[in-house]
């Protein structure tokens, strides 16, 4: 199986950067990929040829650029395999899970119940406990296994009858442990629940057909799916949709307004009031286009070469701790490691001396650091464009600040 | 460039774990966390009858920059009281490019961070921690 790293690396042009007299090496798609020229030139035509609000007006330029919001509406959901009547566009992945945990949370009574896991990102927390402080209702968490997954054994124990919702990270941000799916799914099932994901780090590499995983809320982010900032999706069954109410108050949102009632329009425009972020949608649309471009079987083969080349280079190096499944089968290409007596941050600035841009710290999973009892981990997150360069540069930095700062 | 912020003057300040571990008796002690990197500094201090530091310990699990960091302060801090510890700061302010003027030993060393914007606040942290502590 052979994958054109160099054809796919050339199409982005803010990789071939000198910074500092070094290339880059970008290893920090986890928090935010790069953009390719489909997208920098479906922005720009936006900006240059369309650029006006959507929906009302009626002129040349409102045409087509309801036409272009809408066809990227159409894009996002050929990337996932569902309707596109079923996407509403937010401003990121954490406003799609604030989303939810408003809209849908206001169905919730007091003593109903949401399961989350100890790795979820703040942003698959936070919502719901501020959701728990508005409506009294209660907060599950499943435990992490010692390889960093979702410990999916303990559903049963903690699923209750008012159990309505699980809300849990498709790939972990931190030990790109992929979750088990279909046993979530069972187990929510049995119970009544629905099952939410946040497919934040999943999305990044490669289309999803949704309907086949059997859930109920999809979310994902633009900027780590090869898009602009500023834009996320919110997938959800249309009938949940529908039974929600607002999130937002504003224009574009509404049936009618009269100062006695207001009626809503139906979804997805119930949920997006106000001026969209316009051109960050057309720009997904089209990042989603270009990831459909993609031989995914021979990216995603690559991507996993790669982090094997990261883990094996890791565990070389004397102090080296990784969190996350060994096999390759349970992960995403996310790799998180502490080594011994050098703080994460002193390891990312180094790696910054040698071109090589990584996150370090807790990664916005605070109970999960805690978990392991750490201060952070160094994270490097691969994308396909990713090459043997970039690992090898990595490696030659975490030894160099394993040698000089301990 | 990074590669010339880990300079050995602030390594050996790091190493020295100059006042490094916990007082068995503090009259005064006082945690602060970096919310954005997670970076924790713990301060205990005893005073003596005139508010002025007798002795100090820090527990730090961050950074070598801010572990450098309580290692400098620690080992200027006693005999000062809080008013004397805020001159101090301003010697750690000139080495970070945040205040005009040159810094007073140690805190000279810190200069290679006025270049990196977002790990000023992991040399000022300790400072934080010994401010609450004296309050």
């Amino acid at each position: 199986m052979s994958f054109d790293v160099a054809a796919v690396r050339g199409q982005f042009p803010i990789l071939s950067q000198i910074i500092d007299g070094r290339p880059l090496h970008y290893l920090d798609n986890g928090a935010s990929a790069q953009v390719p020229n489909a997208v920098l030139d479906a922005v720009r035509k936006y900006e240059t040829t369309q650029r006006a609000n959507v929906v009302r007006g009626v002129h040349a330029l409102a045409e087509r650029a309801t036409e272009a919001y809408e066809d990227a509406r159409a894009e996002v959901a050929t990337f996932l395999s569902v309707q596109a009547n079923e996407i509403v566009f937010t401003g990121g992945c954490t406003a799609a899970i604030n989303l939810v945990a408003y809209s849908y949370g206001s169905l919730l009574k007091s003593g109903d119940r949401i399961l989350l896991s100890e790795l979820e990102h703040h942003s698959n927390i936070v919502p719901w406990q501020l959701l728990r402080s508005r409506s009294g209702i209660e907060l599950d968490v499943l435990p992490v296994t010692e390889d960093g997954r979702i410990d999916v054994s303990a559903l049963p124990r903690l699923l209750t009858p008012r159990t309505r919702l699980i809300s849990l990270a498709h790939v972990s941000n931190v030990t790109g442990a992929s979750l088990d799916v279909k046993t979530v799914v069972a187990a929510a099932r049995a119970v009544g629940a629905k099952v939410m994901l946040d497919g934040a780090q999943r999305a990044p590499h490669g289309p999803l057909d949704l309907p086949s995983l059997g859930i109920d809320f999809y979310a994902f982010a633009g900027h780590k799916t090869y898009g602009p900032n500023g834009i996320g999706v919110l997938w959800a069954r249309p009938e949940l949709l529908e039974a929600m109410p607002p999130f937002h108050g504003g224009g574009s949102m509404i049936g009618r307004v009269t100062f006695a009632e207001t009626t809503w329009a139906p979804p997805p425009r119930r949920f997006e009031a106000g001026t969209p972020p316009i051109g960050q949608a057309i720009g997904l649309g089209a990042a989603c286009l270009w990831m459909r471009g993609i031989d995914w079987a021979a990216a995603h083969a690559h991507e996993m070469s790669l982090t094997q080349r990261v883990m094996d280079g890791l565990q070389k190096i004397d102090g080296t701790w990784l969190l996350g499944p060994a096999s390759l089968q349970a992960r995403y290409p996310v790799v998180s490691f502490t080594l011994e007596g050098v703080h994460t941050h002193d390891v990312a600035q180094v790696l910054d001396s040698f071109g090589v841009a990584v996150r370090a710290g807790h990664h916005c999973a605070q109970p999960l650091i805690d978990h392991f009892d750490i201060d952070g981990t160094t994270r490097i997150s691969i994308a396909p464009y990713n090459d043997h360069g970039d690992i090898d540069a990595l490696l030659t930095g975490v030894r160099h600040a394993a040698k000089t700062l301990r | 460039m990074s590669d010339q912020l880990y300079q050995d003057r602030i390594v050996t300040l790091a190493k020295a774990k100059t006042g490094a571990g916990k007082l068995a008796a503090p009259t005064k002690s006082a945690r602060r966390d970096n919310p954005l990197c997670g970076d924790r500094v713990t301060i205990d201090v005893r005073l003596d009858g005139q508010g002025r530091i007798a002795e100090i310990a820090h527990q730090v699990r961050g950074c070598l920059l801010c572990q450098a960091s309580a290692s400098a302060l620690s080992s200027v801090a006693v005999g000062r009281d809080a008013a004397g510890i805020a001159v101090v700061r301003h010697d750690a302010e000139r080495a970070v490019g945040r205040e005009a003027g040159e810094a007073a030993e140690p805190f000279a060393a810190f200069a290679p961070v006025a270049a990196h914007k977002s790990r000023q606040e992991c040399v000022l942290l300790p400072f934080e921690a010994l401010k609450d502590a004296l309050s």
